[in-house]
């Protein structure tokens, strides 16, 4: 006699702990094999956008911190671009190079929360979260003593940064560049030679390269398939064009090699601060921008390379002193739309891994 | 022994139960009567061991965990933190114990509580000295793995009653690991049984010492595949896949709250000192440790040995990632199940030749021991190199570029465009 069976459905999220904030995904199960999945978001709406238009150019910055609230300089940093783009502003030498030092150890705060995460999400029992925070913390430190915050740094402005370096910066930039790529060779050997961690990671969640690129993917997700694509190389920003640094790229498309692709950009942002710290230039640390700042009447793009991926800003001026449109292009929320074609056919275990593996933040992807 | 054989002999408390026996025969009790009362203070001692063990295992647990991971544990509550454990278990009397609508009562109920009967039970025929030991059954191997599957079957009971996806999952699956873990499980323990030929702990510690060594020289294998196994049965790291934290919250147990949950808790404790004890009286010489129990209580050093392959549960726990359920079906069948065959084999040829030949065993128990470690050398590391083959086809770093390959659109747009005006 055929038993007769009935599809699961699974609301995974939005209160679960691998979903990364309130991010739900209801997924179809055949026994542990997910036959469909469909994603909902809006839970973390705070309808920024909107509110942007109320305020004046530079009242928008804090904003910027509360959507990617793990890497808050490098939303920070994307809008002020937008800005001086739009209004024409000159950012001094030494700003440039503050900005990039700071995004870079933004990336690498960010990249250790992602990947620390991700591993939880394979099932490691805290360890290597501990492991990655304990870097990031000495990371939130240097942030703290520069601009008194840790995670919603608020730092950068339209012209510059908010504050130049305390004297206690260098020497702690110092210990934590001299230690950092210990550490990271630690990370390798406990995780990429862990065959557990392998089998749960390769051909799980793949994405080819031309779903990547129609989906408009950036970022780790995209340069995980095999796309070399940086905009801190195709679209140099700041002083970037000065840097050397190289491109990781993945193999497979697989959850594992957007693992290992963050890997390896944190020793290359290791790499960046190393030729910036010796760079930077004397001088004033930011331009003189009037308060209430109005921008010429006019519409700007203007993008940078978030740890997430690509976060560009739309911003619509009608020459007064709000935005008449204030729209961002976030790399969480994109990179999130091939979740489905990523977790269709794998199993529940798969999903969490394939999500862990994209390093959403619910704050970037609902606003 | 001779010299401190009165019944303050506390290296061995079975002599104490021996007298109190021999002191009731004397007046004249009914055996039926010695037979209960010393049964009886036996039971007190285990549950007395593991009620205690399981409060200071929290403590320990916890506080290696935090050490893995360069953090320090619970460290406010008493000395070194030692109350955290009391606290958490007022705590956790002191909470609502929900049960939901639509679960089915009785037996979400009962669950917790029954889940405790095998665990304790498990204490019954293990040995803690050469006389203590408190039912030495004669089939006690077999009566271990009985108890280890009814463990399984109650945490279905969990899963099943709670009447939520989540816990259906956690239940599904632990079938599925009691089905594929049972039988290597049970093969490992076979090789052991017949290399000593007895299926009593006390006989098999007893067989360590005869032969003054321990069994974890000649069954390498049966000890590899016994922990793997356990590892799974017991729900830890890396094999905790039915109450996998990150995928399925907590899988049976989601529904539990307060003290119930509280003992889902606890019997995970118990659980792991039950098996730690298993391994330790099988393959590590249980109470006998090449002459030191003379000096030592016997179930001083017994304990000793617990916790060390308790600590080897803890940090795997600390350490390794969690095997996807298919994976941890395919380890079962592929890996584990025809290495203990080839154990097997092994341990009858060896029986064998061991009885034909009529060999002393001084000769013959070293090259068994240099032959089954060799052999289990080669069969690990060979699939382990079988299984990283898999992972061949790409390497398992990124692979880095200079410069971007993707070309660009003529028309760029975006900071370089403005820089190039």
């Amino acid at each position: 006699m055929p038993i007769s069976t009935e599809p699961l459905v699974v609301n995974i999220g939005p209160q679960h702990p691998s979903t990364h904030g309130v991010f739900r995904m209801r997924v179809t199960l055949d026994g542990e094999r997910i036959t469909d999945a469909e994603m909902i978001i809006g839970y973390l709406h705070r309808s920024m956008e909107k509110l942007a238009e109320e305020r004046t150019w530079t009242q928008n910055i804090p904003f910027t911190d509360r959507m990617d609230y793990l890497a808050a300089m490098t939303g920070n940093l994307s809008y002020c671009l937008a800005v001086e783009k739009l209004a024409g502003i000159e950012v001094p030498e030494r700003a440039q190079y503050l900005r990039v030092i700071f995004a870079e150890l933004q990336r690498i705060a960010s990249h250790a929360m992602a990947n620390g995460t991700f591993v939880n999400d394979c099932g490691a029992w805290q360890t290597p979260l501990f492991y990655m925070f304990r870097e990031r913390e000495k990371i939130l430190d240097l942030f703290e003593m520069t601009c008194g915050a840790r995670l919603t740094t608020n730092y950068m402005r339209i012209g510059g940064v908010a504050f130049d370096l305390p004297d206690e910066f260098m020497p702690g930039l110092r210990a934590l560049l001299d230690e950092l790529p210990d550490r990271i060779g630690e990370y390798e050997q406990l995780l990429m030679d862990n065959e557990i961690l392998l089998m749960r990671g390769r051909d799980v969640g793949v994405l080819s390269p031309e779903t990547a690129i129609n989906a408009s993917m950036s970022g780790p997700m995209l340069r995980g398939s095999g796309v070399a694509w940086d905009i801190r190389k195709a679209d140099p920003y700041c002083v970037y064009d000065r840097m050397e640094f190289e491109i990781p790229v993945g193999h497979n498309g697989d959850c594992y090699d957007r693992f290992t692709v963050r890997m390896e950009e944190v020793r290359q942002s290791v790499r960046i601060i190393e030729q910036a710290v010796p760079q930077l230039p004397p001088g004033s640390h930011c331009a003189d921008v009037p308060l209430n700042l109005r921008p010429p009447e006019g519409e700007v793009y203007s993008r940078i390379e978030s740890p997430k991926g690509e976060i560009g800003f739309y911003l619509v001026s009608d020459g007064g002193p709000h935005p008449y449109r204030w729209h961002v292009r976030s790399p969480s929320l994109i990179n999130l739309s091939a979740l489905r074609e990523m977790v269709v056919g794998q199993t529940v275990a798969d999903a969490i891994v394939t999500l862990g593996s994209i390093d959403i933040n619910v704050g970037e992807v609902d606003r | 022994m001779p010299i401190l054989s009165p019944w303050y002999d506390f290296r061995d408390l079975g002599n104490a139960a021996a007298r109190l026996a021999d002191a009731l025969r004397d007046i004249d009790a009914p055996e039926g009567v010695v037979y209960a009362l010393v049964g009886l203070l036996g039971a007190v001692g285990v549950l007395l061991f593991v009620g205690l063990t399981t409060l200071v295992n929290i403590w320990v647990e916890r506080r290696l965990i935090g050490r893995m991971q360069v953090r320090r544990g619970p460290n406010r509550l008493g000395p070194f933190g030692l109350l955290q454990p009391v606290a958490d278990a007022i705590k956790l009397m002191q909470k609502e114990a929900l049960t939901p609508r639509l679960a089915d009562g009785l037996v979400f109920t009962l669950a917790p509580v029954v889940i405790f009967i095998p665990a304790i039970l498990a204490f019954a025929v293990l040995p803690w000295g050469e006389k203590m030991v408190l039912a030495d059954l004669n089939v006690g191997v077999l009566y271990l793995l009985a108890l280890g599957s009814t463990n399984s079957l109650i945490v279905f009971m969990a899963g099943y009653a709670s009447n939520n996806k989540y816990a259906l999952l956690g239940a599904m699956r632990v079938i599925a690991m009691l089905i594929s873990y049972e039988i290597p499980g049970v093969l490992s323990l076979l090789a052991v049984v017949a290399f000593t030929g007895t299926m009593s702990l006390s006989g098999i510690v007893d067989f360590q010492a005869n032969y003054w060594s321990w069994l974890l020289f000649f069954q390498p294998l049966a000890l590899v595949i016994f922990l793997l196994g356990s590892t799974v049965e017991l729900n830890r790291s890396p094999a905790d896949i039915a109450e996998a934290e990150s995928e399925i919250i907590a899988g049976y147990h989601i529904e539990y709250s307060g003290m119930k949950w509280g003992l889902f808790y606890a019997v995970e404790l118990v659980n792991s000192i039950a098996i730690s004890a298993v391994i330790a009286s099988l393959f590590l010489g249980g109470w006998w440790t090449f002459g030191l129990e003379e000096f030592v209580p016997g179930w001083l050093i017994f304990i000793g040995k617990i916790y060390a392959c308790y600590f080897l549960l803890i940090w795997f726990r600390g350490t390794l990632p969690r095997f996807r359920v298919d994976q941890l079906m395919a380890f079962a069948w592929k890996f584990l199940l025809p290495m203990a065959l080839v154990n097997i084999l092994l341990v009858a040829l060896e029986i064998t030749v061991w009885e034909e030949f009529d060999l002393s065993a001084g000769a013959v128990l070293p090259v068994f021991a240099v032959v089954n470690f060799a052999l289990a050398g080669a069969l690990v590391a060979g699939w382990a190199r079988v299984m990283a083959a898999q992972f061949e086809r790409f390497p398992r770093r990124a692979r880095l570029v200079p410069d971007i390959d993707v070309p660009l659109p003529a028309e760029g747009g975006g900071h370089a465009a403005r820089a190039a005006v």
